[in-house]
């Protein structure tokens, strides 16, 4: 599904330039769940937004689905963001002024979908994620969790090949963080591909596999035992 | 590119962020408003300057006898020009191509009394073609006609004030004998005219029977004629030209005496005023635009504003796959649609003020200020361009915004 090979990115800053991937290899099967840990600055993160055409990278391939993504313009980068990835952020992102229902649905326009379809898809996974009685509430109106529960089924409603999420549970306390994880193990046994950028230990052991960056380079690519999250909920 | 879809998206935006919409929307709002006023007020202006020379028509010469100021084929300077009636008949002859109508005009002033009332009034003593020359509009009776000419009837017809002043309220002077300077004169009409009070308060006779009361003379105080519309502007000014040369010659002033006779041609009059009024109208224009530009500035500014609010959402729309176009687009037409909706708006208000002043302002030489269809839609032409220039500078910059840069949590 995903296939890296001595991907290098660095950062000019000013004069300097700042080396942050230095020849990353590493590939991920369909229905695999990764978690990728590194203390900060380990380029977990930059790793992440490549893998998520949300940056570009310096020398390398990186091919997604059979899709070499290389020197995309920004039109064909949102098409296939749009397309082949859902995203999950540390906070959410949701837009405020649009209740849980209109958030879930927004990469569904961007596909040109209709409204009623919209609607429909969009209240179909809110219910996989326990929120249709949400659906018309605003995120303001909803806890850290929800937020991030609706976040979870927007990255899943345009129906992507992989879903990224970006310290999924970095906002929450450790309870709300197995019910998101519970959830996220949910959606992988049904077959979605999820990489995870975590640095919380017992969040990567709830993975499958856990690769270990550190100053730019992987220095462990284990598999691990999973840890199933609906055991603390 | 305007699908429903997109409709919805910018109601929604708007709806849900009424102030921001209500900041950007009342500066346009306003410098439309001002825009419209103040070219409705340039057209009240250009109103009022129609309104003082188009009373009287504007394809006419004036021709006043001078005195001269140069000797000439042995006749000394300083000798009095006075107009006779066969300057009349030889002015049709010569230049029966260009003339449309000729009269003369006797003009003095005189007591005129009625049944113990009295007054004194001027008195006209002109041909038949002067009602066109002043547009004077019958009330009722007629005017002088040939007939009365001919016969140098005493009949005469008097202004609507005349009738008020001497009769008074609700009776009518036709056919009722007024004593004018000793004789009895039958009043055959009553005229009104656009020129204002004074102009109400003529009083028109035949020419022919002013010069029989003045000792059966055929001297002319003044000529009025009038020159063909078709000949045009050009032609005017060679009748002007023209029609000196040939009364220079017939009265014997120098040809180059400029006090022996004098032409006024109104058409030269009414173009240098017209001139003066669309050069007003111009200024006007300019302020009125400026005060556009200033309005569009201001929506501008709210555009990138706007846009750095919003920095975060656009990022987040970004990364679910929306594409530059698509965000410049949504940029653009919530610019577009608020410049247009607050324009109109502005113009409504404006149009609104400019019949509420109406001509209250008429002692400043504003007459009916108001403005006219083109202007309008000129207005929404340049409401639609001056909406997308604003937008668009903030929208370029909206879908550059990387999304990791818009997402990185602050």
């Amino acid at each position: 599904m995903i296939e890296i090979k001595n991907l290098h990115k660095s950062y000019r800053m000013g004069s300097n330039s700042l080396h942050v991937l230095k020849g990353i290899n590493f590939s991920v099967k369909e229905g695999e769940l990764v978690a990728i840990m590194g203390s900060s600055g380990s380029g977990k993160s930059t790793l992440l937004n490549i893998l998520g055409m949300l940056d570009g990278y310096d020398s390398g391939e990186y091919t997604l689905d059979g899709v070499l993504i290389k020197n995309l313009n920004e039109t064909k980068a949102a098409n296939y963001r749009n397309k082949f990835l859902g995203f999950i952020f540390q906070s959410f992102n949701l837009i405020n002024y649009k209740s849980a229902w209109e958030n879930v649905a927004l990469p569904l326009y961007y596909q040109k979908v209709n409204r009623k379809d919209r609607r429909q898809k969009a209240i179909k996974y809110l219910e996989v994620v326990g929120l249709k009685p949400w659906a018309d509430h605003l995120p303001s109106e909803l806890s850290g969790g929800q937020k991030q529960r609706v976040a979870i089924a927007r990255a899943m409603a345009a129906e992507p090949k992989v879903l990224l999420a970006d310290e999924p549970t970095g906002a929450l306390d450790s309870k709300t963080s197995y019910e998101v994880m519970d959830l996220i193990q949910q959606i992988n046994d049904e077959g979605k591909t999820i990489l995870v950028v975590t640095h919380e230990e017992d969040i990567a052991e709830m993975c499958k596999r856990v690769v270990h960056l550190k100053d730019g380079v992987i220095v462990e690519d284990r598999v691990v035992n999973q840890v199933r999250a609906s055991q603390y909920v | 590119m305007f699908s429903r879809d997109r409709w919805q998206e910018i109601f929604d935006t708007i709806r849900k962020n009424k102030l921001r919409t209500f900041l950007s929307g009342f500066t346009v709002a306003l410098g439309i408003l001002i825009f419209t006023v103040l070219f409705g007020m340039g057209n009240g202006l250009k109103n009022s300057f129609n309104e003082f020379f188009m009373d009287d028509a504007t394809n006419t010469l004036s021709l006043f006898p001078g005195t001269t100021s140069k000797p000439y084929r042995g006749f000394k300077s300083g000798r009095r020009i006075q107009f006779k009636n066969d300057d009349l008949t030889d002015i049709k002859r010569e230049f029966a191509f260009y003339l449309d109508y000729i009269t003369p005009r006797i003009t003095r002033s005189a007591t005129v009394k009625y049944h113990g009332e009295s007054n004194d009034y001027t008195t006209r003593a002109v041909g038949p073609a002067h009602q066109f020359a002043e547009k004077t509009i019958i009330m009722k009776g007629r005017y002088i006609n040939e007939n009365d000419i001919d016969n140098k009837a005493k009949n005469v017809v008097i202004g609507r004030l005349v009738e008020l002043d001497l009769f008074g309220k609700g009776s009518s002077a036709l056919g009722k004998y007024i004593d004018i300077g000793g004789s009895a004169f039958r009043v055959i009409g009553v005229f009104q005219d656009d020129g204002g009070d004074n102009e109400e308060r003529y009083i028109y006779m035949p020419y022919t029977t002013r010069q029989l009361i003045e000792k059966n003379t055929d001297n002319i105080d003044q000529i009025i004629l009038a020159y063909r519309l078709a000949v045009g502007y050009a032609g005017a000014m060679k009748l002007d030209q023209e029609l000196t040369k040939f009364l220079k010659d017939k009265h014997d002033i120098a040809p180059d005496d400029q006090n022996g006779l004098f032409v006024r041609n109104m058409a030269e009059i009414v173009k240098q005023n017209m001139g003066f009024a669309n050069i007003i109208q111009i200024v006007v224009l300019f302020v009125g635009i400026g005060t556009l530009i200033a309005g569009i500035i201001g929506i501008s500014n709210i555009m990138v504003f706007v846009v750095k609010e919003r920095t975060k959402e656009l990022g987040i729309r970004k990364a679910l796959g929306a594409t530059p176009k698509a965000v410049i687009g949504l940029v653009l037409h919530e610019s577009i649609f608020i410049t247009m909706v607050a324009g109109y708006i502005g113009l409504i208000l404006g149009i609104v003020a400019l019949n509420l002043i109406g001509n209250n302002l008429k002692d400043y030489f504003i007459s009916n200020p108001s403005v006219g269809f083109g202007t309008m839609l000129g207005a929404t032409g340049i409401l639609i361009l001056f909406g997308a220039v604003a937008g668009y500078i903030p929208a370029r910059r909206a879908a550059m915004i990387k999304p990791i840069i818009a997402l990185r949590d602050e």
